[in-house]
Parts: C-alpha cells; structure tokens; sequence
C-alpha cells in the first residue's frame, strides 16, 4: 500500500486491552499505522461521539469451507462476515476440501484471502493427513508457508502415540498443536450433553468426561514434552480447571471459550432446533458458571467465535442427520457485550457485568492474537502500530436474524437474540473493511 | 382436542381420561359384526414408517380402517427414502398432496417434532428414536384402568432397559401424571443419566420390590445392549432381573405383568409367565387399535374439513 491517507477517529472512547486502559480522545492513523492516541487530529476528520475505538477482533477458529464446500461459504463471504463483526483477523479452518494438510492448500487460502478477502487470514494446517489422526501431515512445509498453529479440527487425535508425536515434532517451529477434546469411546453415536435434557428427549449423552479426559490426556503430554498445546472450545468446569492446574505449573497451554457456550445450554434442545447442534454439546448453567470464571480469572485466554457455516439443506433434518455448527463472526462482539459486560459500568470495572468492556476485548482481540502468534493484530493501541481497528457502537440493541447476515449460511445458535454493540468501522492496516456498517 | 401427539409430557391428566374413555367406546366396535364407524370418512392418514414395525403399523392400520378413513402406507424401504430424500422433502410432498395427518415412526428422536415444523397435518407420534411412543403409554394406561379399576396411588415398576427406552419414557410420565408411583429396576447401566429428574424410585433389586407391585412392566432387552457392555450376558440378565413363576407368586393375587412386545422369552419375561392370566399382553395388543382409533378421532374427527 502507497496510499499514505491520514484520517481521525474523533472523540471516540479508546479502548487499549493491552494497555488496559479507556480514554476519551482522538486516534489518528497514517498509511497503514496508527500516527496517535490521544487529543491530536490530522487529515480527514471522522465523528466518532459513543463509539468505541479497540484493536481489531481476532478469531481462533473460522471455517472459511473454502476450497470444497462453496455452497457453505466463501473465503470473500467469511471474512466479509469478519469484517461486518469487527475482526481483522481469522484463523482458516483445515476443514477444506481437500483437507488443509498440505502447503499446497495453504498457499490457496492465502491467495484467495489476498484477492478476496476483508481481513488477514491465518491458516491453521491439519495436524494428521486427512484429519484422520493416523499420520502426520508435513508441519514443515506449512509452517514454511506461513502456518503457526495445527489442528484436525472437530476430529481429536485418538491416539496418545500421534499426539505425542505431533507435540514433540511441532517443537521444531514451537508451533502450537490444537487438538479438539474429546474421548471418541465416549461418544460414539451421541448428539448432545449427557444430563437431565438428554434422558429426557432420547438422545444419547455425551459425558463431560469425553471431554476432560483428552484434555488431563493433552496437558500431561505437552507438560512432559514442553510443547505448546492450545484447548480449543472448553466446554466444562473440569476442562477449566484442569487447565487452570496446568498454568498454574507453567504448562504452555492456552484455550479458548465459544460464545455460545458461555451463553446457552442443554435446555435449549426442547425442540430440538438443529441451529442448537454444536460441538462440542451446549451444556449445564453451572459449566456456563465455571467458564465465566475461567475468563475472570485469565484460565481462558481467548473467546473464539468457531465460525461454522451450513447450508439450510444440510441443517433442515432430524436432529441426528443435521451437521453440528453455528455461525458466529457476526454476532461474537455482541453476544459478549449483551451478556457478560454491564453497559453503565466503566469500561475498566465489571461493575454488575461478568467483564469489564477491557477485558472481554482483551479477549477478543489481544488474548486470541498472543496464544496462537497471529502477528500484527490485538497490539496496543499506540504510536507506530499496525492500524487494525474497530470502531462499534456499543448502546445499540438488536436482534439476531440469520437471513440478514453476510455469512453465506444462516445457522445461527443466536436467531432472535436480543444482543448490543455492533461494528461501525473496521480497519485493515488504515483501509476501511467496514464503512458506517457496510461491508466494502 | 388434541393438535398433534407427539409426547405424553403434552398431555394432562384430563386429555389423558379422555383419550381413555373414547378408546372404551371404541373397544365395543371390535365385537361388532361390522367393525367400521365413518368418523374420518374422507380423511386421508400417511403411516410414514422409518423402522420397521410391523405390529405398530398394522395397529394404525386398522384403527384408521375402522375410523374409514383413507390409508397410504410408506416405509422407508421401496421408497424414495432409500434414494436419499430427506425427511423435509418427503413431508413437503404429502403436504403437497393434502394428507390430514401423519402417523410417523422413526429412529431419531425428535423427529416427529420436526415435522410438525414442515407441514400442515396433524402429526401422530408412532415411536421416535429413544424419546417418546405416547400411543404405547395410552394403550398401557388403559389395560391397567380396565384390570385394576383405577390408576391413581398404584405401585407400578418398570424393569429392563430404561435408557433406551421411547415406552419407558412415555409410561413413566403418564404413569406419573395420572398420579401412580413408579419403580424403576433394572441394571445401573441401563438406567438413564439424571434420573432424579424423572419423579421415580429407582431399584437394582426386582426381588425386592415385587410383593408391593401393582403391575411389573417388563421391558423388551435387546441382545445388542449385550454386544455395548451393558451387561456381561443374557443368562445373568434373565437370573437378576427376568421375570419368571417363582417371582411372579410373590406379587400380589391382584397384580398383573405387562410386556410391550415383541418379548425374549426366557430372557426378560419366561415363558410360562407370558402365558400366565395375570399377564396382560394379548389384551394390550387389542386395546393398542381401540386407543389409537380414539386418538385419532380426537385428533381429526371433530374438524368440521367443509370449512
């Protein structure tokens, strides 16, 4: 980029996470940097009263289905749901087709994130080929293509034997191995928590132990090996706690939380409304409990939208046919702000609110960007920073409406949701991704 | 009036009486010389059928035949379904060819649920995956009212494989709502997870639990919950917790067994209990078409379809 633009978001609240700070001022960006925060203003002067500027949103786990599943979504359409929910940056799923296992795809993702994308995408490679948690995918030649972080997604590596393998290989980048948990013997045929709602509706149970013991599993190997583990989408107390024993040993581990599970449960099945179908399960208010305490007391360093788009065809089914998923770059921001953070308080105390505004975007943007070394975005809002911004109105309300979003699917755990706060600007190193809520 | 039936967690004491009381006007027509009234004449009912079943089917079959109304059978094998259809596309093609209601079996629970999302016609529950078979739980309420007189205050176990269980879910909730006390008793695997939840005793001791019970209602136990490690062998199965004579004098003179069917003899129920008086199975049998003609007339025949 040559375009050496000047522009200020005027008065705007100034939200640094990093910093851990909220002023009321000016940010002033040149090019594709911010020139300053504070009370100067140069260049194109943009009114920005009630706003809050933050640091671009961050997410750990986008299912972008491109190349494979275009009827499901598109790189140009994901990152324009990114761009439309506040993100600068998105981890690209291997959930491809074929499978991101290779360099070969990785370099495919990221040409089309450069022709057609609204925001960075950073790919995340396949830990075993094919996903099929058997073999190791060539770490080495995706890493030299730009991977950071690997995962085979929603398929656990089984095998204690593979994932050793892979935490001890993965050492030769320190990259970070993201193994989803769950105990596969457990689980086999089952279609949501194990509990009261599951006996109730049939369905078979899938325990929280299937989660917490390939996690106790993943945090003794990466503890013995000194690899970087990264838990995606914990899901129960144990999980937390586990980890929350593991930090405290200085295992390096991270994890993150879905919004979705921090905010609904089983009990949404009654009807069993396929849009609730996620892995893994929605589960009890007293997880939800225990994962909010998780993000009060840093065990959880990230909220990560996992972004997984299915077309109505394949979600119109019976419950056990239907795929498990929801979409969620559009509405992370806000579900968060609407339930966990109190709107009178100051943005630097939780006040009657779970987090405070700093701490719930720390963990959207900063804590996502630091567990998984995603460069250049969630920095401090400072002089001579990459200009990766949100500017969102944080007193509007609104109801979620799954037709009305620009993922190219329309499941969405949140349809008819009432949340608050929603992006007016995004910026892409000084470019406008988002321009007065439109997507450019 | 009855919209659709998909659960008996829907149905209140009094819908519940009233079902029960049509399906004793019903009863008399199967004595008659000409067993057909034209309730439903006109009206078309689809058995949409995912499983197998023909006891079921049949059931439906005939109380619908008697109700006069127009029957299309589908199953699942030799049709489209076997080609790949979904169930929303098969349920918009009824729709599209006006059927007034469907009787559906299926193996995913929630099914029926999702159908009535879909279409129009009222929607019959005929069994779904391990939920609900609320025409299993009227049919069973009514045998038991007409041997024992009444349901309120009666001891009722219910012994076998619960967790997999659409009728233990469906008995356990009329059972309830129609104010008896209930015994679950069976293996601690194959009892459900929260069963707190569920307003019941729980037992692992059929013995001890006999000479208190109104009725034993034995479960169906299938071999393939032996081949998941849900208990080491049938021979075990039928020496803790099967039916036999000898537990059966310890019951009450009053008390009677019942069995959904189709039964393991010599596994959950021997066979000489199966063929005892006190065992109701054949009479549950007729009643099933007398309860599902008054579920049915309930459901579709005080329409006025000129309208």
């Amino acid at each position: 980029m040559s375009d050496k633009r000047t522009y200020t978001f005027a008065n705007c609240q100034v939200v640094d996470p990093v910093g851990g700070t909220a002023i009321r001022g000016n940010v002033v960006v040149e090019g594709q940097t911010i020139r300053s925060v504070g009370q100067d203003s140069a260049g194109l002067r943009i009114e920005c009263e009630g706003l809050v500027c933050a640091p671009g949103l961050v997410d750990l786990s986008t299912h972008l289905r491109q190349p494979g599943r275009e009827d499901a979504e598109i790189i140009a359409t994901g990152t324009a749901a990114a761009a439309a929910g506040g993100y600068t940056a998105v981890s690209a799923m291997p959930t491809t087709d074929p499978v991101m296992d290779h360099a070969g795809v990785v370099e495919q993702v990221l040409r089309l994130a450069r022709e057609t994308g609204r925001c960075d995408v950073f790919p995340v490679g396949a830990i075993t080929k094919g996903r099929a948690g058997k073999e190791l995918a060539e770490m080495g030649a995706m890493h030299e293509a730009g991977v950071r972080a690997f995962s085979d997604a929603h398929h656990p590596v089984a095998s204690s034997q593979v994932m050793r393998r892979a935490l001890i290989y993965a050492r030769a980048w320190d990259a970070i191995v993201v193994n989803h948990p769950e105990d596969l013997a457990l689980t086999d045929g089952a279609q949501m928590h194990e509990g009261v709602m599951s006996s109730r509706l049939g369905m078979k149970g899938s325990p929280r132990e299937a989660e917490e013991i390939i996690v106790a599993r993943d945090l003794i190997l990466a503890e013995r090996v000194g690899a970087r583990l990264h838990v995606p989408h914990v899901s129960t107390r144990r999980a937390v706690e586990l980890i929350r024993d593991a930090k405290a040993r200085g295992v390096r581990v991270t994890c993150d939380v879905t919004p979705h599970h921090l905010v609904l449960d089983h009990t949404r099945l009654e009807d069993y409304d396929t849009r609730y179908k996620v892995i893994p399960p929605l589960r009890t208010e007293d997880d939800l409990v225990a994962l909010r305490e998780g993000l009060r007391d840093g065990t959880i360093d990230a909220i990560s939208s996992d972004h997984a788009p299915h077309p109505p065809d394949d979600k119109d089914h019976e419950w056990p046919s239907a795929p498990a998923g929801t979409v969620g770059l559009e509405t992370a921001l806000s579900v968060v702000l609407a339930e966990l953070v109190d709107a009178d308080a100051d943005p630097t105390q939780r006040g009657h609110g779970e987090l405070s505004l700093v701490e719930a975007l720390r963990l959207l943007s900063s804590g996502p960007a630091t567990a998984r070394d995603i460069e250049g975005h969630g920095r401090p809002l400072a002089s001579g920073e990459p200009a990766n911004l949100v500017l969102f109105d944080p007193g509007v309300t609104w109801a979620v409406v799954g037709e009305e979003l620009l993922t190219r699917s329309r499941n969405t755990a949140f349809e008819g949701h009432k949340v608050r706060g929603r992006a007016v600007h995004t910026v892409l190193r000084g470019r406008f991704t988002l321009n007065d809520g439109k997507v450019l | 009036m009855i919209t659709d039936l998909l659960s008996m967690e829907d149905l209140d004491e009094a819908t519940i009486t009233e079902v029960l009381d049509a399906a004793e006007n019903f009863k008399d027509i199967a004595v008659r010389p000409i067993k057909k009234v034209p309730v439903l004449r006109g009206r078309t009912v689809c058995n949409l059928f995912y499983e197998d079943s023909t006891r079921t089917r049949i059931s439906f079959e005939v109380a619908e035949k008697r109700l006069s109304a127009d029957v299309i059978n589908f199953s699942a094998k030799g049709s489209s379904v076997s080609k790949g259809e979904s169930l929303k596309d098969t349920a918009l093609t009824l729709q599209a060819m006006g059927v007034d209601a469907i009787v559906i079996r299926h193996p995913a629970s929630g099914a029926p649920r999702r159908l009535t999302e879909w279409v129009d016609a009222k929607v019959l529950n005929a069994g779904d995956g391990q939920h609900q078979h609320p025409t299993q739980a009227l049919l069973d309420l009514f045998t038991i009212r007409e041997r024992l007189g009444t349901i309120r205050g009666l001891n009722v176990a219910i012994c076998g494989d619960i967790i997999h269980s659409r009728v233990a879910r469906s008995l356990v909730r009329g059972l309830r709502t129609m104010g008896a006390e209930v015994t679950l008793v069976g293996p601690p695997t194959l009892m459900p997870p929260a069963v707190e939840g569920w307003g019941v005793a729980v037992s692992h001791d059929l013995d001890g639990v006999l000479a208190d019970l109104d009725v034993c209602y034995l479960l169906r136990v299938q071999n393939e919950r032996m081949a998941e490690q849900f208990f080491p062998s049938v021979r075990e199965y039928a020496r803790v917790w099967g039916m036999d004579i000898d537990r059966m004098a310890v019951m009450g003179d009053h008390a009677i067994v019942m069995h959904p069917g189709p039964m393991n003899r010599g596994v959950e129920i021997s066979a000489d209990v199966a063929d005892a008086e006190r065992a109701v199975i054949v009479d549950q049998v007729t009643n099933g078409v007398a309860v599902r003609m008054a579920c049915l007339y309930l459901m579709l025949g005080g329409e006025d379809h000129t309208a």
